[in-house]
């Protein structure tokens, strides 16, 4: 599975519960669809960490890295070249 | 304070209305443990359910007028009741009872329908003109005494809990789907709307009269607010003396009865200063009552320790503990009529029980001073988001959201942009009257994510396209402040907190509550205040705390303000495991019964709390708002006939011809 794929699915689990891929496009933004709250972010940042074995820093807590799935992608890509 | 019951049906005669009557007094039983009464005279019944608080042994309703030909049953109290009848002795009229009663119907004699007009009170009101044969509810002001109507045809029906008017009814009752968004978006339906199809209520400050087969509204008295430049201009300390001469007068007359009187004490600063002022200007009976959790962040009782230490109170707690919600769910939803989106009203089932077991039928209660005097964070928030709009750029302006909200653990760790981002919806419209509450709804309407297919399909309206139809003409000239002050006295307050935590709850165990901080007077002296005596920069409730200095402990009143909140999700779930009446209500085949809710997305939300994994306010509301409707289904429309009463125990008193 893809990093896009597993992040995809568990918005849309834990987010939206359901299973339907069309619910949610990689370009939607969480916030302005309504689809997390303040409290969601910190959820979902908890399921990046675990699942990407990487550490988000506070000021990487921003919408340019979270709000959406490409976007997540993205970020946890950046994360893994630098450690390399 | 009491239930009451009527119809008008032309067509129908005694043998008919009598037993019609009785069958919606058995539903309010709790509200009037003290004893039934109706007037009947085709084509009218008026029932009473008693609570009985002022002159004990002459007070039964429903009562009449000099010559028999206006009658009342009303649910209430009218505490300037002593100065009315001294007003209406004087010119004249006769009295028979010494009940606060009997001045609606001599004042009604002597004003006509502005007799509501000198009234000072909490009260939902049934008034039969037998000469104009009509018939007219009126609510209080502020909407703390429920009223709800139905018109079929040529019948019409009304009464103090909704359950009365579907004990009449033959058919089985409808789901109004528009009123159940409004819940997922507001907290409850838009008044005049109920959730249920064909019922509606009297809205707060309204008059509906029922006449040959027609039914006339009336507003008599709103919420308003100055024109800004028009705010009072008196210093600051003329007006901390003013408004401590109207709240003791408040006080006052909020304490006449003829049973003892109490009060709660949260710990908060609006019921510590009640207290403290009906404890300084003499009340030997006074006892407290307060609710303990056990959850360190939710309970308040050191804070109450303080007060009650200082004073020395007789104060009387009762913990209120996870179980205690779970058990009490599904009467709490039969009192409420509606789903909730916070189990807090359930542990006030517990407090009036508690206040009752204590031989007492009255408490006094803080509800109304945020609204009143701008103490809810949400009017903060509006200041800072309606001032951030202005200045989109700036960096530190964020920041002051996480001194917001000290008590909410998790808010401390947020991302400034998230912060930003929650708070930031709407930014680029600071203009609409309800700036101030579009977080709140767009939080709770996240629920809506477990509509059924079916059911999303079925909703056509916008619902703060309806609130905003609503809302009076000259709102967009007033100060964003008090703009705020008016859609949250108008939703949340009677709609929710007055009723579903208010009334509902106190009147399932016969308790009457009153609200100094609501006596018109107080709300129309607080509506001429400039905004900044409200809230002085971010400072909130600003004017009544400085009148609280002289009356309470430095650390009550600087205390940071704590919303009363319960367990949710916790209450229903040790170690993952619910009670049996919860997976049954949420199993698959009972939500598609049903039809609200998608059962698999419901499963999914039950996986993710069976494995700890929820967190914060959007699925704490999701799970308590989807129980409770599945809840409020069984109870109201599948199985209704099981959960209404078919006797009494008591004596039921024909006042027609005594």
């Amino acid at each position: 599975m893809t990093a896009k794929d597993s992040v995809r699915k568990y918005i849309l689990e834990n987010f939206l519960f359901t299973d339907d891929t069309n619910a949610l496009r990689d370009d939607d933004s969480l916030l302005d669809k309504g689809i997390i709250d303040s409290t969601g972010v910190m959820e979902l940042i908890a399921f990046i960490e675990a699942e990407f074995h990487i550490k988000v820093t506070e000021s990487e807590m921003i919408p340019d890295n979270l709000d959406s799935v490409h976007h997540i992608a993205r970020f946890v890509a950046s994360k893994h070249l630098v450690k390399a | 304070m009491c239930g009451i019951a009527g119809i008008v049906a032309e067509g129908m005669g005694r043998h008919q209305l009598m037993p019609q009557v009785e069958r919606m007094l058995w539903q309010l039983e709790h509200r009037g443990p003290d004893g039934l009464g109706v007037y009947c005279d085709p084509p009218v019944v008026l029932g009473h359910a008693r609570l009985a608080i002022i002159d004990l042994a002459g007070g039964a309703q429903p009562i009449h007028n000099e010559d028999r030909t206006v009658w009342v049953s009303f649910n209430g109290e009218i505490f300037n009741y002593l100065e009315l009848r001294a007003s209406l002795e004087r010119s004249g009229h006769r009295f028979y009872t010494q009940t606060d009663t009997e001045v609606l119907v001599h004042l009604y004699e002597e004003k006509g329908d502005r007799f509501v007009e000198e009234l000072n009170g909490q009260f939902a009101i049934s008034l039969w003109d037998a000469r104009q044969q009509r018939l007219l509810l009126v609510r209080d002001r502020v909407g703390i005494t429920p009223l709800f109507y139905q018109h079929t045809g040529k019948n019409f029906c009304f009464a103090s809990e909704i359950k009365a008017i579907l004990a009449l009814n033959e058919r089985a009752p409808v789901l109004n789907p528009q009123a159940l968004d409004q819940i997922m978006t507001f907290w409850s339906p838009l008044s005049p709307e109920t959730l249920f199809r064909g019922i509606s209520e009297v809205k707060p400050g309204e008059m509906v009269e029922y006449r040959s087969g027609k039914i006339n509204q009336r507003r008599y008295w709103d919420w308003t607010f100055p024109t800004p430049g028009k705010f009072r201009q008196a210093s600051e300390s003329s007006l901390i003396e003013e408004l401590g001469d109207l709240l003791n007068d408040s006080i006052r007359l909020r304490l006449r009865a003829d049973v003892p009187v109490g009060a709660y004490l949260s710990g908060g600063l609006d019921s510590s200063l009640l207290v403290s002022m009906i404890h300084r200007y003499g009340n030997a009976d006074l006892k407290t009552f307060s609710l303990a959790f056990q959850e360190p962040t939710l309970d308040e009782s050191s804070f109450q320790s303080v007060l009650v230490d200082k004073l020395g109170l007789q104060h009387h707690q009762v913990l209120c503990r996870n179980q205690d919600i779970a058990e009490n769910f599904t009467r709490a939803i039969w009192q409420t009529e509606l789903p909730i989106l916070r189990t807090a009203p359930v542990p006030m089932l517990q407090l009036s029980e508690l206040v009752r077991k204590q031989g007492y039928k009255v408490v006094l209660t803080g509800e109304g001073a945020d609204e009143v005097f701008g103490g809810y964070d949400i009017f903060k928030e509006a200041k800072i988001r309606r001032f951030w709009s202005q200045q989109r750029n700036s960096s530190w302006r964020p920041l002051l959201f996480k001194r917001l909200y000290p008590y909410l653990e998790l808010s401390q760790r947020q991302g400034r942009a998230y912060l930003e981002s929650f708070f930031g919806v709407g930014l680029d419209e600071p203009n609409l009257p309800w700036f101030s509450h579009l977080p709140r709804w767009r939080t709770t309407a996240l629920c809506k994510v477990f509509y059924s297919k079916e059911f999303a399909s079925s909703l056509s309206n916008d619902p703060i396209a309806m609130l905003r139809d609503s809302l009076p003409d000259n709102i967009p000239q007033w100060h964003s402040f008090n703009q705020a002050q008016y859609v949250e006295s108008k939703t949340l307050l009677a709609s929710y907190l007055l009723s579903s935590q208010g009334d509902r709850m106190q009147m399932a165990s016969g308790v009457e509550c009153r609200f100094p901080y609501l006596d018109h007077r107080l709300i129309e002296f607080a509506a001429q205040l400039p905004p900044r005596l409200k809230m002085k920069v971010l400072r909130e409730k600003y004017l009544l705390k400085e009148l609280a200095r002289g009356y309470l402990p430095a650390e009550i009143v600087n205390r940071h303000k704590q919303p009363y909140r319960a367990p949710d999700i916790a209450a229903f779930f040790n170690q993952g495991v619910a009670s049996d009446y919860v997976n049954e209500l949420l199993s698959p085949n009972t939500l598609k019964e049903y039809g609200y809710f998608d059962p698999a997305k419901v499963g999914r939300l039950l996986e993710k709390i069976r494995q700890g994994r929820v967190i914060g306010q959007k699925d704490n509301m999701a799970f308590v708002s989807v129980l409770s409707t599945q809840v409020w289904h069984q109870l109201f429309i599948k199985r209704l006939r099981l959960s209404l009463k078919t006797s009494s125990q008591l004596t039921l008193e024909d006042m027609s011809f005594t």
